[in-house]
C-alpha cells in the first residue's frame, strides 16, 4: 500500500542520509521524498510517498523513523484530511501547429509553460500526484524530452473532519 | 639580509588544545580506561593523553580490533560505555566490526576516530575514509565535530545517548585541526535532544493488562533477554517470577539474568536450546518478554513460534515490539521499572501446577546430554570441567561456534553481567580481546575466555596486552582443529563436504604463548584435564591452554534452519 509520511526533523549534519540509509538497510521502498525548511528556523520536515506490504511494515517503518534520534515527530497522514502537492517540469516537443494543442491540453490543468525553443517547450504543473500523473500521461503522445518531478510535499489541512490521532509514541 | 626571527613555541601549557578540551570532556563523563590505537590524525590527541593528568589509563592494543572488542567486554561487565580511541582511515575501518557487533548487541561504546583536517576531508586525502557514511548504519548515533567549541557538549551527549535508552554505540569523528585547535575559552557541556527521550516508565495501563492476562494463564513462561541486565532488574525478574511460579527461558544473551541453577530456569532457548525452553515456549498460552529481540536464531520458524501463545513483549525500543513477533500486550518501558509496577500488582494465587510439573518432568527427561570418548576429550565435558574447577564463578568470554554453544550450554550462569559474547553478529575473534576488557573493567573477578582455535587466530596479538599488564586471564582454546559450526553444517547440510573448513595447520600455541612471555600448555587427554585446569586457576598470572578435544563433535539439540522451535533434532542421545 502507498502511505505518505510526513517527518519533523532536527536540521542536524547526516540527518537525510540517516533516514533514507534506515529506509534501504530495512528495505522500505521510497518513491518519492522531499526535504525543506519548515517554519521553526532548525526543524526541517520530510515527506516520504512509500510502498509498505502492510500495516506491521508501515508500524515497523514510523517506530523505526522515530528511533532515529534527530527525528522529532513522525505521522502517517495518509487517511488524514490533507494538503498535498508536487511540482513536474515537463519538456515536451513542440513547434507550429502543436503549441497551440499542447496548451489547450494543458489549459484546464492550470499548467503554465515556463520555456520555449524552436523544437521544445517546458511546461510546469503543480497538483496532487495523480493529476500530475494525468497530464503526463496526456503529454506523452506528444514526446516528452525530458521529465522531473519534485515528490510530493504535504501536511495536514487546517480543519480535521475527526481527531487525529499520532502515530508518534515519544512525547515531543 | 633581514634574519627572520624564528616564531616562538606556543607553549601548550597555558593554552589549551581542542585535544586537552577532549581529555577533560572524558574526566568529566567519568571515562575511567581508554582502548585504543594511536595514529596521524590523533597525534594531538595522543600528545594531549601523555601530557594529561587524568585519572584514567590508556590501553594500548595490537589492533583496533582488538581495542574495539575490549571495550565491549569491559561494556559488557561494567555498564559503563566502553571508550575506544583510533585513527582516521585504516584505524577508523578496522573498527567496523566492533562498531558493528556493538550495535547488535545494544553495547554502550564511545568511540573517538581521527580524521584528516577539515579543509582536505573530501579530496580523498591520505588515511581519509568517510567515517560518518561507514558508520551511520551501525552506530545509535554519530558526530563530526566541526569545532572545538563543541567538544565538551558532544562528548556528554554521545556518554548520555550510548547508555541511555537501550544502549548502543556512538561515534565521534575529529578532524586533526580541531584536535589541534589552540583556545584560551570554556565552553559549555549542555545538550537538548528533543528527539530522544526513551520512555523508562511503563504505561500503567499495559501493566493492568498484562498483570490481568497473566492471572489467567494456564501455561505462561517468561523470556528473559540482556534487557534485564541492562536494566539491571535481575533481582525484581527473580522476585516476580518465584512469586508467580513462573518459568524462565533466557536468550543467549540473557543467560545469567536469571540464575541458570534454580528450578523455575529452563535453560537457554533457541537453534540450541533445550527442549524443555523451547517446548514451554512453543505450547505456552502466554509469553512474556523481557528485554530479548524474538532474534531468528531464538524464534526459529517464525510461523511455529509460541503458536498459541498471547505474547507480552516489555522492551525500551519499541522498535523492537511487534517486528518480528505478533504482539497482544506491549510494553514500552525499562525491565526494571515494568517488573517493579509488576510486583506492585503481583498476587501469589496462580493456577499452573500442571504445566510447572510438565516443565519439570521436560527438564528431568531431556538434560542435555554428550558423547564422551574413551581418550579423547569431549568438548562438552571439557567446558563442565571449567566450570567445576573456576567453581562456576568466572566472567566467561567466548568467540561464536561450537565452543559458545557449548560454553552456553554447560557454563551455567547464576548472575548477570558475567557472560560476555558475540550474539547478533557472531563474531569471530571476540572472546579474547572482550576478555581483556572484562578483565580490566572487573580486575578482581577470575577471566575465562573460551575460545576457538579459529577465532583466537583471528586477534591473538593481543597476547601482547595481556603480558603487558599482567592480566591474569585464563584462555582456555577448544582446538578442534576446524572451523567447528561451519564443520557441523557441512556434516549435516552438505553431505560432509568440509569445504576449507577443517584446518591442516595450526600453531603450536604453547610455543605462541610463550614467545609472548606468556605461560602456555597442552592438553589432550581426558586423564590430565582435571590437574591442567587446577594448575590454570591457581595459577595467578594469564595462562594460554590448547585444549585438544573431539573434532567430529557436534552441538545438540539443534533446531534446523527453516524449522519451527518444537522441531528439534539430537534431543536424546
Amino acid at each position: 500500500m502507498r502511505r505518505i509520511i510526513s517527518a519533523t526533523v532536527q536540521n542536524r549534519g547526516g540527518v537525510l542520509n540517516r533516514v533514507t540509509g534506515m529506509m534501504h538497510k530495512r528495505q522500505f521502498n521510497i518513491e518519492s521524498i522531499s526535504v525543506g525548511a519548515s517554519e521553526t528556523e532548525g526543524i526541517s520536515k520530510m515527506t516520504f510517498v512509500v510502498e509498505v506490504g502492510d500495516h506491521q511494515k508501515l508500524e515497523q517503518l514510523t517506530k523505526q523513523l522515530n528511533k532515529q534520534i534527530d527525528v522529532l515527530k513522525v505521522s502517517d497522514i495518509t487517511e488524514k484530511a490533507i494538503v498535498a502537492r508536487e511540482l513536474a517540469l515537463i519538456k515536451v516537443k513542440g513547434s507550429g501547429q502543436l503549441r497551440a494543442e499542447i496548451q489547450g491540453v494543458i489549459t484546464p490543468f492550470r499548467a503554465s509553460i515556463i520555456d520555449v525553443s524552436r523544437e521544445s517547450l517546458t511546461i510546469q504543473v503543480t497538483g496532487k500526484p495523480d493529476k500530475v500523473e494525468a497530464l503526463i500521461s496526456l503529454l506523452r503522445p506528444y514526446g516528452i524530452k525530458e521529465l522531473s518531478k519534485t515528490g510530493v510535499t504535504a501536511f495536514l489541512r487546517g480543519q480535521q473532519p475527526q481527531q487525529v490521532t499520532e502515530i508518534n509514541s515519544f512525547p515531543v | 639580509m633581514k634574519v627572520e626571527a624564528k616564531p616562538e613555541m606556543v607553549s601548550v601549557t597555558e593554552k589549551m588544545t581542542g585535544a586537552d578540551v577532549l581529555m577533560n570532556a572524558l574526566v568529566e563523563a567519568g571515562a575511567d580506561t581508554i582502548f585504543g590505537y594511536p595514529g596521524g590524525a590523533v597525534l594531538p590527541i595522543y600528545d594531549a593523553l601523555y601530557r594529561s593528568q587524568a585519572p584514567f589509563q590508556h590501553v594500548l592494543s595490537r589492533h583496533e580490533q582488538g581495542s574495539i572488542h575490549a571495550a565491549e567486554g569491559y561494556a559488557r561487565v561494567t555498564g559503563k560505555p566502553g571508550v575506544v580511541m583510533a585513527t582516521s582511515g585504516p584505524g577508523a575501518t578496522n573498527l567496523i566490526t566492533g562498531i558493528t557487533d556493538a550495535m547488535m548487541d545494544s553495547l554502550p561504546l564511545v568511540v573517538f576516530t581521527g580524521q584528516v583536517a577539515s579543509g582536505v576531508i573530501g579530496t580523498d586525502a591520505f588515511q581519509e575514509s568517510d567515517v560518518l557514511g561507514i558508520t551511520t548504519p551501525i552506530t545509535k548515533y554519530n558526530y563530526q565535530v566541526k569545532h572545538v567549541s563543541e567538544i565538551p557538549r558532544i562528548v556528554k551527549e554521545a556518554f548520555y545517548i550510548a547508555a541511555s535508552g537501550r544502549p548502543g554505540p556512538v561515534v565521534i569523528d575529529i578532524p586533526k585541526d580541531v584536535s589541534a585547535a589552540v583556545t584560551t575559552e570554556t565552553f559549555s557541556s549542555e545538550f537538548h535532544l528533543p528527539g530522544y527521550q526513551p520512555t523508562k516508565k511503563p504505561n500503567p495501563l499495559q501493566i493492568v493488562k498484562l498483570a490481568d492476562a497473566l492471572s489467567r494463564a494456564e501455561k505462561p513462561v517468561i523470556l528473559a533477554g540482556a534487557g534485564v541486565q541492562f536494566a539491571n532488574a535481575s533481582e525484581n525478574l527473580k522476585q516476580f517470577a518465584e512469586i508467580h511460579q513462573l518459568p524462565v527461558v533466557t536468550t543467549l544473551l540473557g543467560l545469567g539474568t536469571y540464575p541458570g541453577s534454580e528450578k523455575l530456569s529452563l535453560g537457554m532457548g533457541g537453534m540450541h536450546g533445550t527442549y524443555a525452553a523451547n517446548m514451554a515456549i512453543y505450547e505456552s498460552d502466554l509469553l512474556i518478554n523481557i528485554g530479548a529481540r524474538f532474534d531468528d536464531r531464538l524464534t526459529g520458524n517464525l510461523k511455529h513460534f509460541a503458536p498459541n501463545a498471547k505474547v507480552a513483549h516489555i522492551d525500551i525500543d519499541p522498535a523492537e515490539i511487534g517486528k518480528n513477533i505478533k504482539t497482544e500486550i506491549p510494553v514500552v518501558a525499562d525491565a526494571d521499572e515494568a517488573l517493579k509496577m509488576l510486583l506492585e500488582k503481583a498476587d501469589s494465587s496462580m493456577h499452573h501446577e500442571p504445566w510447572l510439573e510438565k516443565l519439570q518432568g521436560n527438564k528431568r527427561d531431556y538434560p542435555l546430554w554428550y558423547e564422551q570418548s574413551d581418550k579423547e576429550i569431549s568438548p562438552q565435558w571439557l567446558i563442565e570441567q571449567v566450570y567445576k574447577q573456576s567453581s562456576g564463578k568466572a566472567i566467561v568470554t567466548t568467540d561464536v561456534g561450537q565452543h559458545q554453544m557449548w560454553a552456553a550450554q554447560f557454563y551455567t550462569m547464576e548472575k548477570p553481567n558475567r557472560w560476555v559474547t558475540s550474539g547478533g553478529l557472531g563474531t569471530m575473534g571476540f572472546g579474547f580481546p572482550a576478555a581483556i576488557g572484562a578483565q580490566l573493567g572487573a580486575p578482581k573477578d577470575l577471566v575465562v575466555a573460551l575460545v576457538g582455535d579459529g577465532g583466537f587466530q583471528m586477534t591473538f596479538q593481543e597476547l601482547s596486552v595481556v603480558k603487558e599488564r599482567n592480566l591474569p586471564v585464563k584462555v582456555i582454546i577448544v582446538n578442534n582443529e576446524a572451523l567447528g559450526m561451519v564443520r557441523q553444517w557441512q556434516e549435516s547440510f552438505y553431505e560432509e563436504r568440509y569445504s576449507e573448513s577443517v584446518f591442516s595447520s595450526n600453531p603450536d600455541f604453547v610455543k605462541l604463548a610463550e614467545s609472548y612471555g606468556i605461560r602456555g600448555m597442552k592438553v589432550d587427554k581426558e586423564a590430565d584435564v582435571e590437574e591442567v585446569l587446577q594448575e590454570v586457576f591457581s595459577y595467578e598470572g594469564p595462562v594460554v591452554v590448547d585444549c585438544r578435544v573431539v573434532q567430529l563433535s557436534n552441538v545438540y539439540p539443534m533446531i534446523a534452519p527453516g524449522k519451527g522451535i518444537h522441531e528439534m533434532v539430537g534431543v536424546t542421545k
